[in-house]
């Protein structure tokens, strides 16, 4: 666990107290603070990663930070493809990582 | 001889040609199949044509196109991008009552010309394709319908050739006819140097009609607009071609006003491709929200799912539009040592390849695989349509 | 508001957007000012949300009172309208404007809500993202871009790591590594791939030209002031050429790189990190110039004239999407650009201090470019199973067998076959490295490469699409039964 929030104890700028929101991650509670992204609050848990590749299955988490690569994505309350770098976590939400299959042989025909 | 055009048709005739062992230089434009061909879905359909010449032609591509996915595979080998068949068939559904009845007439009238179009229960849709809105009011099944990936297709027609010496000259524009004594065409002149042969196979798509021009003939092929949206990948849950049967409507058609039918489908990476619009209004390009919100309204109206999927993506093409809706496949009867392989509107990557072959017949003298006399360009569908013989005498340039 | 007064539309609120803003309003014009994020500030005034506010919010930032008094003063005034939250999904060309299509509502939402402006002039300052290269194991976890620690620093204050390591090349990795140290973390070192000679070939000559960037320069200072106090070590010459980890990062490689970023074989040095930030320099974000009709120059930015016009009628740039030269410039473009866009000329006395800051800082993009522009050695440090295309898990030789087996000289070709860009990110990351890899292995100039035309700017649901389609139909049905 490497990522992490700055105590607000220890910080220079020095942050008013915001509430705290809870959301779920794949089942699980997670809290965070109101006005942190999605990203924020995963990281600042110390998850370093939370979606999946479809090709090797490989880990992915924030690359860019700033909404560009996708690599960050997760489905929130059922709506896929949400860049987690972008969107605000909001008390409540379900989130759910993303580890899309490719298409495979045995469909029905 | 010469192909002018890298898409997907002329990189077909290219192979045909050189299995056939005659020589072949390639003169393309711009890049191999970077126009109509880099925008199309790769639909090898029967669903959607009626009985008559261009079914039969669409029914013998049908049958030459798992020989020629396996031959071109084994012989290029696993290294190289897969050209993607997929035999997946093709689920048509009518979505109004009032679309049922001539849906059902239309699959029977194409049973009578072989095709296996198979009327099937909602219920048995629904087990095809379980997103399916349920709401549909009748439903057929084409086994016969596939899907390639055109750009790999045309790459791959084109390597095959390269492999029996075929030339393939990139980045090369035709700016002139070479003309023999007595008139028939001997090469082209082209921005890199001229280029001698006894034969000329103008396989350039909408383009076509310029470059025929700079020949010396006049052809009516013009482009009609097309537009497809691709969403993000996701899950796999769309597994046939899947499309209103407003769709042959919209292929049959010679409006030149917008029209959009949904055709819907999943690529082997995962993203779901979703067209169709066709539209005449020559060669602009602008996007336009109006069509892109019109296919995705309509694609929903089939999946209803789809309205939580992402669009990240859409490209337009032109496709080579013909007023009979007929392709031009054979020698033109004005200028000796022209042929024609174009027209083929939105069907042109799935006819590639039996149009390459009917031209390969007609070159070498074989006998014709299928009665390609419909195809012709003094065929009544082109009378008066073609001008009176050639173009004006400053364009021929002799040799 | 009256009949005459101009309505300006300006896309993005970083420094050269809110500067467009606020020049457009001082010119007389109606304007609307438009943001994807839901805040102003843009990237480089990136700061805690309202939810969670700072009380000294300017520590982290250069200029802050000046974005502050910006804010300000467009937010006070009616002939400004703010609207964040705003993604603009696309641009339609017409003949003689153009319309901008913009979804209002939370980052890739369902029902966002739909405006379509068709404004008299339209002002871009869409900025510009990191440029990655990419190096074996740049897809693992804990690699981050520069933006990326320090958007997290800024905006979320989340260190990414405890010993981290910045790599790439340009000013920009000192700010990185100040931010990076300012959460606490040990940065291992600043690794700087332009060798000193080249350097001082760049920022060196003619400084006096440079006199008058005296902000620029003391912004320079300052983070190299703040390095020197925190003791990170700051080495030219050298590159991470590799990450290293299973489910993520844990170690980097750097080596010595030669004057063309070729690693030197031999100098290879392993460092044990939990986080690695690497950026190479800027990509302009060209979606929306492209879809409005903006002619590029050779290096791929917006090209502008003195009044910040681009090639399309009525359209604006400003900011990093004409060139890479930092904030001050930024403000001083957008200005330019703005009080143009309004109708006022290059020569009026308004923006002349502007007019003027512009050509200083024009210099220093110039500068930037020949000190830490990228240079074709950094291909020597990939292998053949380093990912190239991260969304589409492209790799390097499938990239080059590929070209190799097709002779193919077409991008969008090689793009359809291998997939490469062809992912979620539309070929962001990976576009102008697939475009220099691929012209290494092929013959000639590859044809149709059109890297930056990405006609859907942010992906958009089918529903909201759909929408705008129904209501059409119903309001088409209302007018035909109402006539």
């Amino acid at each position: 666990m490497s990522s992490r929030l700055i105590a607000a104890s220890d910080d220079p700028i020095r942050p008013k107290d915001s509430a705290v929101i809870s959301i779920s991650v794949d089942g699980e509670t997670v809290t965070g603070l109101a006005g942190q992204t999605i990203a924020g609050v995963l990281l600042a848990s110390g998850r370093p990663s939370w979606r999946r590749t479809s090709g090797d299955g490989s880990p992915r988490g924030v690359f860019c930070g700033i909404g560009v690569c996708f690599d960050c994505i997760v489905t929130v309350n059922g709506d896929r493809d949400v860049r987690a770098c972008q969107r605000r976590a909001a008390d409540g939400d379900q989130i759910r990582s993303q580890h899309d299959a490719l298409p495979n042989a045995g469909v029905p025909r | 001889m010469v192909v002018i055009g890298a898409g997907v048709v002329g990189a077909a005739c290219a192979r045909s040609l050189t299995l056939a062992g005659l020589t072949v230089v390639v003169v393309e434009r711009g890049a191999a199949a970077s126009g109509t061909t880099a925008s199309g879905e790769g639909n090898l359909l029967v669903s959607d044509k009626g009985p008559g010449d261009e079914l039969r032609l669409a029914q013998y591509c049908a049958a030459l196109w798992p020989g020629i996915a396996e031959a071109t595979a084994s012989e290029l080998g696993p290294g190289f991008p897969s050209i993607e068949y997929d035999p997946k068939g093709g689920l048509v559904v009518a979505t109004t009552d009032a679309g049922a009845v001539p849906l059902l007439e239309f699959a029977a009238a194409q049973r009578g010309a072989g095709v296996d179009a198979r009327p099937i229960e909602v219920g048995q849709a629904l087990q095809l394709e379980p997103e399916l809105n349920p709401g549909i009011t009748a439903a057929v099944h084409y086994p016969q319908d596939a899907q390639v990936q055109p750009v790999a297709a045309a790459e791959a027609f084109l390597a095959v050739a390269r492999r029996r010496g075929a030339k393939v000259r990139t980045g090369t524009t035709v700016t002139g006819a070479l003309r023999g004594s007595d008139g028939a065409l001997v090469g082209v002149r082209t921005d890199r140097g001229d280029v001698h042969c006894g034969t000329v196979v103008l396989a350039a798509g909408p383009w076509s009609a310029a470059v025929a021009a700079v020949l010396g003939v006049l052809l009516p092929v013009r482009p009609r607009r097309g537009v497809v949206l691709v969403t993000t990948r996701m899950p796999h849950r769309i597994f046939h071609k899947v499309y209103d049967a407003d769709y042959v409507g919209a292929v049959e058609s010679s409006d030149a006003d917008l029209q959009t039918s949904s055709v819907v489908e999943s690529t082997a990476a995962g993203t779901v491709l979703i067209g169709s619009s066709r539209q005449q209004i020559g060669f602009d390009d602008r996007l336009r929200v109006e069509v892109i919100e019109e296919l995705a309204a309509k694609a929903i109206r089939l999946f209803p799912f789809l309205a939580g999927a992402s669009i990240m993506r859409t490209y337009g093409g032109f496709r080579p539009y013909m007023a009979d809706h007929l392709p031009v496949i054979g020698a033109d009867h004005r200028l000796p040592g022209l042929f024609h392989a174009t027209g083929h509107e939105g069907a042109g990557i799935g006819l590639s390849v039996g149009t390459a072959e009917l031209i390969t017949a007609m070159i070498t003298g074989a006998p014709s695989p299928i009665d390609a006399s419909a195809f012709s360009t003094d065929r009544a569908g082109l009378r008066g349509l073609l001008g009176d013989g050639l173009l004006g005498d400053a364009m021929p340039v002799n040799s | 508001m009256t009949a005459q007064s101009p309505r300006v539309l300006v896309v993005g609120a970083g420094p050269a957007g809110l500067a467009a803003a606020a020049a457009a309003v001082g010119a007389g014009a109606q304007v609307t000012l438009l943001d994807a994020a839901d805040q102003l500030g843009g990237q480089y005034w990136r700061h805690l949300p309202e939810a969670r506010p700072s009380v000294k919010e300017a520590v982290l930032h250069h200029g802050w009172q000046h974005f502050v008094s910006l804010r300000k003063g467009l937010e006070g005034d009616r002939r400004c309208e703010i609207v964040t939250s705003a993604q603009v999904w696309a641009i339609e060309q017409h003949d003689d404007r153009v319309a901008v299509q913009v979804l209002i509502g939370p980052p890739d939402g369902r029902d966002r809500a739909r405006r379509s402006i068709v404004p008299d002039a339209l002002v871009l300052a869409t900025g510009a993202h990191d440029r990655t290269l990419p190096f074996p194991g740049w897809q693992l976890p804990g690699v981050y871009s520069g933006g990326a620690a320090q958007a997290l620093a800024k905006g979320e204050r989340v260190a990414v790591g405890q010993r981290v390591v910045v790599a790439g090349a340009g000013p920009f990795l000192l700010p990185v590594a100040a931010s990076l140290a300012q959460t606490g973390a040990t940065v291992l070192g600043v690794f700087e791939a332009s060798r000193l000679r080249r350097l001082a070939g760049g920022w060196l000559p003619r400084p006096w030209r440079l006199l008058g960037a005296g902000k620029k320069l003391g912004e320079l200072a300052g983070y190299a002031k703040r390095q020197v106090w925190q003791r990170i070590p700051y080495r030219t010459g050298f590159g991470v050429i590799a990450a290293h980890g299973g489910d993520r990062v844990e170690a980097v490689t750097v080596a010595r790189l030669d004057a063309n970023w070729s690693p030197i074989p031999g100098t290879e040095r392993r460092i044990a990190v939990d986080a690695v930030c690497v950026s190479h320099g800027f990509t302009p974000r060209l979606e929306l110039a492209v879809a409005a009709g903006c002619a590029l120059d050779a290096d791929g930015f917006v090209e502008v004239d003195a009044a910040g016009m681009t090639s399309a009628p009525g359209v604006y740039a400003a900011g990093e999407i004409t060139a890479i030269g930092g904030a001050d410039a930024a403000l001083a473009q957008g200005a330019v650009a703005g009080h143009c866009a309004a109708g006022g000329l290059p020569g009026d006395r308004t923006i002349a201090a502007a007019v003027r800051a512009r050509a200083t800082y024009s210099e220093f993009a110039a500068r930037l470019d020949k000190a830490h522009g990228i240079t074709p050695g950094w291909v020597d440090w990939l292998q053949d199973q380093t990912l190239i295309c991260r969304c589409e898990e492209v790799t390097n030789a499938q990239l080059r067998g590929a070209a190799e087996l097709t002779s193919s000289a077409g991008l969008r070709s090689l793009k359809l076959n291998t997939r490469a860009g062809l992912g979620i990110c539309q070929g962001r990351m990976c576009g102008r490295s697939v475009h220099e890899i691929l012209t290494r292995c092929s013959e000639g100039p590859l044809v149709n490469a059109a890297t930056d035309r990405r006609p859907i700017a942010s992906p958009v649901r089918m529903g909201e699409l759909a929408a705008a389609f129904h209501q059409r139909e119903t309001e088409h049905q209302e007018r035909n039964s109402s006539s």
